[in-house]
């Protein structure tokens, strides 16, 4: 439905490229569930991130030499000498972690209120894409300051590769461009990395349009039924992301100006050494849980797949949950598996963060080489907490789906906002049938 | 277009298909070949160039490493490790040859003299560099050398004995031009 501009520019603009139409439609037309909390708050961050990264990063790109002798001088100089460098080094840096906050959080947000039910499965599915690009993408940009974690984790990450049969050597070399991680590896690199990027926006771009097929999911998860469920997304979400960034800003800047280097690892300030392994191995936070997964399985090929495979199976999620009611609000039981599985994830952060030999005492909290201490080993509580990932997804799920006596959902999203004075346990108790999705 | 049995213009022989259809599956093969030999060359040049190809062999003299002592040298990128092993140490690595491992080898056939033991020493796991060189690291269960990264841990031979790594260290393609110097690659 064309709109009645009335800036004569705009109108002739509009006849010819009806971006002002395209943006009107998506913005003041596009009806939005009048209910969303705070946590449909992060999708638009997510975006936000993406705009940052690439800001800073093509001007990072202006002063960085993708060269073994250079690269990582020419980022030390960008922290020394470059006006305002370290600020650009540091919004990237941080903003990577930033990134991955948001991404986890909206992602957990999905899980709870089951945003990849029918009909969104091919969103939800977007999604895990856009998380494995934003992976590649970090990892290759980790390894351009070379610094020895740089080196070696490029070198463990390729070399997961070799665990495949028959074409493993072969991929690796190809990765290379060599016998090892060298000059030619770190300018592919950094081309991949400038180019990932604007991949992802394209694939954020798709993962919008199949949003606006049918609209955000909500906290209670039905449909709307109606105008009455739904308001504008210009201005009432608009003016609630941008609350929402300001106050995510405030976090964001706490860790650029005061804990810059906090989130990252110290022995990345020395300098690559190929011949020199540091003592721990250990990639950033965001990557903890899934090399938490490698390293508990302990055959090289097994290990790799289980790790590809705990992303792998987000994909199938779609179908795994069965369950016809979308919000954990109204799954008692599926609520307390939800939140073990965050707290699994921590675990599992906690034993990708800690050496394998070491002994987790979990009542002392404390995680020490100390082999005479009660404890359980980092290795064993990895593949405790891999066991109940898997178990969640491949096990837990299905079964809920079949035993589970779900709440009695309300009727519309109105109910609970107008009527019986919004409580839910008013809703709860109401006496009208489950409704059927 | 085969399903069909008349098309507007293929002559329709039943089962066998058209001369379009004849037509259509000959452009297409040649558009996916010609597709495929287009992407060659971009595959390919990320393979390892001339140049790299060319670092591809060092001497090095094995004279000066005393017995029990080990030397890193520096070959492809990669450390070589060469251990002059002591005759405890090989005597060990024979006793286990019969034992029970994930790449069973023999001591005699990965040292082409007992005592000088050449070995790639990347971790067959993931490519860390195993400890085990200098007398102050770590050598493992085994008295060979000790993978950080995720515990592999080889024998006096570098076979693989413990942890996740797969393989042997891997012994170069190496020969003795003269006593003591060793032709590496
Ligand atoms: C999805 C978005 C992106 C992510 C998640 C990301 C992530 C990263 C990370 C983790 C680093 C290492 C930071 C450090 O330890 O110093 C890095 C470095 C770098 N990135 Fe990005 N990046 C993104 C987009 C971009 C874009 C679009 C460019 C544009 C060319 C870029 C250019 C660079 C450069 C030049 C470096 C090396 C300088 C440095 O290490 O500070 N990045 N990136
Ligand atoms: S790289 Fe050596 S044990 Fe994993």
């Amino acid at each position: 439905m064309a709109a009645n501009f009335k800036n004569p520019v705009v109108r002739w603009i509009d006849h010819r490229l009806p971006v002002f139409t395209f943006l009107h439609h998506e913005a003041n037309e596009y009806p939005t569930p009048k209910n969303l909390s705070y946590w449909w708050n992060f999708g638009s961050l997510a975006g936000f991130m993406l705009m940052v990264m690439m800001a800073s990063g093509i001007f990072l790109a202006m002063q960085y030499t993708p060269h073994v002798d250079y690269a990582f001088n020419s980022v030390e100089r960008m922290m020394r000498d470059v006006n305002y460098g370290w600020l650009l080094r540091y919004i990237h840096m941080n903003g990577a972690s930033m990134f991955f906050v948001v991404v986890y959080v909206h992602m957990f947000r999905g899980l709870y209120f089951g945003s990849y039910k029918a009909p969104r499965e091919l969103l939800w599915q977007i999604g895990v894409v856009i998380l494995l690009l934003m992976m590649a993408t970090a990892f290759m940009g980790y390894v351009l300051p070379w610094g020895q974690m740089s080196f070696w984790g490029a070198t463990v990450i390729t070399n997961l590769f070799s665990a495949l049969p028959v074409v493993g050597e072969h991929i690796v070399t190809l990765l290379w461009g060599g016998f090892s991680v060298d000059n030619p590896t770190l300018n592919r690199f950094f081309s991949l990395h400038y180019l990932l990027p604007f991949v992802l926006l394209g694939v954020v771009v798709l993962h919008v349009v199949a949003l606006h097929r049918f609209g955000s999911n909500n906290p209670i998860g039905i449909d709307t039924k109606g105008p009455q469920d739904t308001i504008p997304f210009h201005p009432y979400y608009t003016v609630k992301d941008m609350f929402g960034l300001g106050v995510f800003m405030i976090f964001y800047a706490y860790w650029v100006f005061y804990a810059p280097v906090t989130l990252g690892d110290p022995v990345n300030f020395v300098p690559a050494n190929p011949l020199s392994t540091p003592e721990h191995i250990v990639p950033e936070w965001y990557f903890l849980p899934f090399y938490a997964i490698l390293r508990s399985i302990p055959d090289k090929l097994l290990g790799v797949i289980a790790m590809f495979a705990s992303i792998l199976v987000l994909f199938v999620l779609p179908w795994l949950d069965r369950s016809p009611v979308r919000s954990g609000r109204y799954r008692p039981a599926f609520k307390w598996f939800f939140w073990m599985l965050v707290f699994d994830c921590v675990i599992l952060t906690i034993c990708g963060k800690s050496p394998p030999d070491w002994i987790w005492s979990p009542f002392a909290f404390s995680i020490s080489p100390d082999v005479g201490q009660v404890g359980i080993s980092i290795i064993a509580m990895g593949q405790l907490a891999t066991t109940y990932y898997f178990g969640y997804f491949l096990v837990v799920l299905p079964l809920l789906s079949i035993f589970e006596r779900a709440l009695p959902v309300p009727l519309s999203i109105s109910r609970p906002v107008l009527g019986a004075g919004g409580s839910h346990a008013a809703i709860a108790q109401s006496p009208k049938p489950m409704e059927k999705l | 277009m085969a399903d069909h049995a008349q098309t507007p213009h293929g002559q329709a022989t039943g089962e066998q298909g058209t001369r379009r259809d004849f037509l259509f599956l000959t452009a297409a093969s040649v558009t996916a070949f010609g597709a495929a030999s287009a992407v060659w060359p971009f595959v390919s040049s990320m393979n390892p160039s001339k140049d790299v190809l060319a670092l591809s062999s060092i001497e090095v003299d094995v004279g000066q490493v005393a017995e029990g002592q080990a030397i890193t040298v520096k070959w492809r990128g990669k450390p070589v490790f060469i251990r002059h092993r002591t005759a405890a140490e090989i005597a060990e690595a024979v006793k286990d040859d019969g034992a029970d491992m994930k790449d069973p080898q023999k001591d005699e056939v990965r040292a082409q003299k007992p005592e000088f033991l050449v070995l790639v020493g990347v971790c067959t796991h993931l490519g860390c560099i195993p400890l085990g060189q200098k007398d102050a690291e770590p050598k493992g269960q085994f008295g060979g050398w000790y993978c950080p990264c995720h515990g592999s841990m080889y024998d006096t031979s570098g076979r693989i004995r413990k942890g996740p790594a797969p393989l042997n260290l891997e012994v170069p393609a190496y020969q003795y031009v003269s006593d003591t110097v060793v032709k590496i690659g």
